[in-house]
């Protein structure tokens, strides 16, 4: 009896939460920076089954009868944020057996009940790439997510259209991955080691192509010669942990070399080589630390970066790499790039579209347009405020942050209980770093 | 690198020049110069804010603060004006110059691992004044720094409290002692199988130690004849034992918090709480005891002994009636230093008001410091540290545009 009516209890919720997805929800008043167009002083934002139907001005925005109204007058709304570098929910990629590990799948390491999948949602952010470290030249395959509020890693991942789990390859150079053998000793054998492998993933995809679909002279399956082979495909674009302009160089001619989609990530002396990155048309990923230093790599870092990037044409996102920068500060990053001087509607959508285009998700995310999913924020104030709060965040139309439900209060403002405090700013413990 | 620096400023300086409200009126950087500090609103930190207040400095002093209907600027002064005036702020706990920017073991004298309780390292034999990070500090308004040797043994050595003028002058100097480090909990136990190796051990290793310096203390005090041979590490821990230097107790857990102030009580000693994570589940204790905390920088990670911070942490205990500083703390990799401005400002988007925030890094600090005759208030007679702003300094868009140490302008740079 009992078991009949808690199945009854949960069949009720389960259809009112439909109900809910099926009604639309229209959310009125608010300060809207929807990033693809001016921010719109007196918004409406409608959203139905996941996805936005309708964003514009109140007044001129036709809201469905139906629709149920929230009132947000006083508040500023603006996509949820898409976190394009992240190691939140406890990522492990490839071990200390060897420096380039393209079969390792960070998703086969992930914990979605991990409290900084929570902090996150605290932060604002929807999308996430999460990555392995940068202790290889290349640590394994990244995983782009949805922080929805789900218990299995197969929930949290973004599909494309086939149904394939989306992610790239994270590769990194410099210092990070020089280490004991077998991991190389300088920056030349880092080249090397890496330029041999993707030659054998040539080779490997010219023998596949060769074999015209005959079992018989296929080459027997090799999982890591598959990633890199994704990546020469350019199904899987690589995500380039580099700091020194030098280094930085040598990404853009391993890409050019073997034509691999890249985005260069942290990219700490960018503004030395500016034009180079540029020229290149390939965009940068930015992590803002609070003073430079820290390593030998990181000596010149300058809140400037962004501008002096931006000013020379390249497309910028700000990431976290949580837990350099703990995911409920990634407004905070970008703030102080402008603080750097770059425009705030440069930062705004270093936030949230420039992510979504370096995930292959700009269709998808990263603005708040008709069409698009309904991942966004409700904001206490500006954005670049150091005073303003994230209220709420939604995933694909469903709440996943309240700041007024005490559970969830706790993975803002932190307290006890809101870490595990067991990850290691190093993930494989054997000396590699974020 | 520095050659890539110097290419670097004139662009910093085209990007920046639109926002930047300072003006400087001529170029006024001579120690003994007179200088006027006229600000849209200046925080005083010893009343209201003033609003189109002036700061005037003469001889390294101030020598008068009030509105500019009052406070007339006498003819030969520079005038510097700004949105924002604060006192120069005071980083209440951090390592700089002594652990360097490079993170190289060579630029590392934080922290010495050779034996758990070394009392008698002084501060001042490996301060580097100008090590990167002091004058990164300085650049956003940061004046004075109480530095030193960083958690991570049980007792690591002396703290020390210095101008962040960058020069290696005496008068930098405001005190060559200003506190003996210790950590208790986890952070402060021995490497590889090396005492102390669990808390109690540590605890009842301090409590021996500090037993001894009572025994030294009294033999010293004795005849001359029959007092012992000069012990530095037992002077050290004597002095603590006089109460003339606190100890600085680098403690995280909650009952770690409790077993130090268990101690202060045992020897009627002074002490500093730092870091003090979980200090807001043990404030009517900390209350009681009339201990003042130098918390953890607000934006710390929630790691390891730290993984129970809040946010929310330096509000709750100012609350309780705890003298409260903020400091940039101890960072063992990006970023190799936080800032207490940016601290503060995160404290005061969590419960701090805005002169609350500001108070736990200028007079506040300075209170906790013992410094407060000197610094932390723009006030007549005092040291004129002075830090300008181009808007809400807690914002994170906001820029220092000056710094005034000692009645020097030590930074114009936009940061």
């Amino acid at each position: 009896m009992k078991k009949a009516l808690s199945l009854i209890c949960a069949l009720m919720a389960l259809s009112l939460s439909v109900l809910a997805q099926e009604r639309p929800q229209a959310y009125v008043g608010a300060r809207v920076i929807p990033i693809n167009g001016a921010p719109i002083e007196n918004g409406v934002i409608v959203v139905q089954r996941g996805k936005i139907i309708a964003v514009g001005a109140s007044g001129s925005t036709t809201i469905p009868a139906d629709a149920e109204t929230h009132d947000v007058t006083g508040k500023v709304m603006m996509p949820g944020l898409v976190d394009s570098h992240s190691h939140i929910g406890g990522p492990a990629g490839g071990d200390s057996s060897s420096p380039i590990q393209p079969d390792a799948r960070v998703f086969d390491s992930l914990n979605p009940l991990d409290p900084t999948l929570k902090r996150a949602r605290a932060g604002g952010v929807t999308t996430a790439n999460v990555m392995p470290g940068s202790g290889h030249l290349l640590s394994g395959q990244t995983v782009y997510i949805k922080l929805r509020n789900v218990t299995a890693m197969d929930d949290l991942v973004i599909r494309d259209a086939q149904g394939n789990g989306m992610g790239g390859m994270k590769m990194a150079n410099g210092t990070n991955s020089i280490r004991q053998a077998p991991f190389p000793g300088t920056r030349a054998k880092s080249v090397a080691l890496m330029r041999e492998q993707l030659i054998k993933a040539q080779e490997y995809r010219e023998k596949i192509r060769k074999a015209e679909g005959d079992k018989d002279k296929m080459p027997a399956r090799d999982l890591a010669m598959e990633g890199l082979v994704e990546v020469l495909d350019g199904k899987r674009i690589v995500h380039f942990h580099t700091h020194r302009h030098d280094d930085i160089l040598s990404v853009l001619r391993l890409s050019k070399e073997f034509g691999f989609r890249v985005v260069l990530h942290h990219v700490t002396e960018g503004y030395k080589v500016a034009d180079q990155i540029a020229a290149a048309k390939v965009s940068c990923s930015l992590t803002i630390v609070d003073s430079p230093g820290g390593k030998l790599e990181t000596m010149d870092s300058e809140f400037q970066d962004a501008a002096i990037l931006d000013r020379a044409g390249v497309v910028i996102a700000i990431n976290t790499d949580d837990p350099i920068t703990d995911s409920r500060f990634l407004m905070r990053s970008a703030a102080l790039t402008v603080r750097g001087g770059l425009s705030r509607e440069k930062a705004l959508y270093g936030l949230t579209m420039a992510g979504a285009i370096m995930l292959d998700l700009g269709n998808r995310v990263g603005s708040l347009e008709a069409g698009k999913d309904a991942d966004f924020l409700v904001l206490s104030g500006d954005p670049l405020s150091v005073y303003t709060h994230v209220l709420q965040t939604y995933v694909e139309g469903k709440k996943v942050f309240d700041r007024t439900d005490p559970k969830d209060l706790l993975f803002a403002t932190g307290g006890y209980g809101a870490s595990k405090g067991d990850m290691d700013m190093d993930d494989d413990g054997d000396g590699g770093e974020r | 690198m520095i050659e890539s620096a110097l290419n670097l400023k004139p662009i910093v300086f085209a990007i920046l020049a639109i926002g930047a409200a300072i003006v400087f009126a001529g170029c006024p950087n001579n120690a003994s110069g007179q200088i006027a500090v006229r600000g849209e609103t200046v925080h005083t930190m010893a009343g209201a804010p003033i609003p189109d207040g002036v700061v005037l400095i003469r001889d390294g002093k101030i020598e008068r603060v009030g509105p500019a209907s009052q406070v007339i600027i006498p003819d030969g002064y520079k005038v510097l004006n700004a949105k924002v005036v604060t006192p120069g702020l005071i980083d209440a706990h951090t390592v700089v110059g002594l652990s360097g920017y490079l993170n190289q073991t060579q630029e590392q004298d934080q922290l010495e691992g050779s034996t758990p309780i070394q009392p008698e390292l002084r501060a001042i034999d490996a301060y580097n004044a100008q090590e990167r990070l002091v004058e990164w500090l300085r650049g956003f308004g940061i004046t004075t720094v109480h530095t030193g040797h960083g958690p991570g043994a049980l007792v690591s050595g002396q703290t020390m409290i210095v101008k962040t003028t960058g020069d290696d002058s005496p008068a930098s100097l405001i005190s060559a002692e200003a506190m003996i480090a210790v950590t208790l909990g986890a952070d402060g136990l021995g490497k590889a199988g090396k005492s102390p190796g669990t808390r109690s051990k540590a605890v009842a290793m301090l409590r021996a130690d500090l037993q001894r310096a009572v025994e030294y203390d009294t033999k010293m005090k004795g005849p001359e004849d029959k007092r012992p041979p000069r012990d530095l590490h037992l002077e050290a821990l004597a002095r603590v034992i006089r109460r003339e230097v606190p100890l600085l107790i680098n403690v995280q857990r909650n009952y770690d918090i409790l077993s130090a102030l268990r101690l202060a009580k045992e020897f009627n000693i002074k002490i500093v709480l730092d870091g003090a994570s979980e200090a807001y589940m043990v404030v009517d204790q900390i209350k009681a005891a009339n201990v003042p905390v130098i918390i953890h920088p607000t934006m710390a990670r929630n790691l390891g002994e730290e993984e129970n911070l809040s946010l929310e942490t330096a509000s709750i205990l100012r609350k309780a009636g705890i003298l409260v500083a903020l400091q940039s703390g101890y960072e063992g990799y990006v970023p190799k230093t936080r800032v207490v401005l940016f601290e503060a400002g995160v404290a005061a988007a969590n419960g701090l008001s805005f002169a609350e925030a500001l108070g736990t890094i200028t007079i506040d600090a300075a209170k906790l410091l013992g410094i407060a005759n000197r610094v932390g208030s723009l006030e007549a007679g005092k040291d004129a540290d002075v830090a300008l702003y181009d808007g809400d300094p807690f914002e994170y868009t906001t820029h220092a545009t000056g710094v005034i140490i000692d009645g020097k302008v030590v930074s114009q740079e936009v940061r």
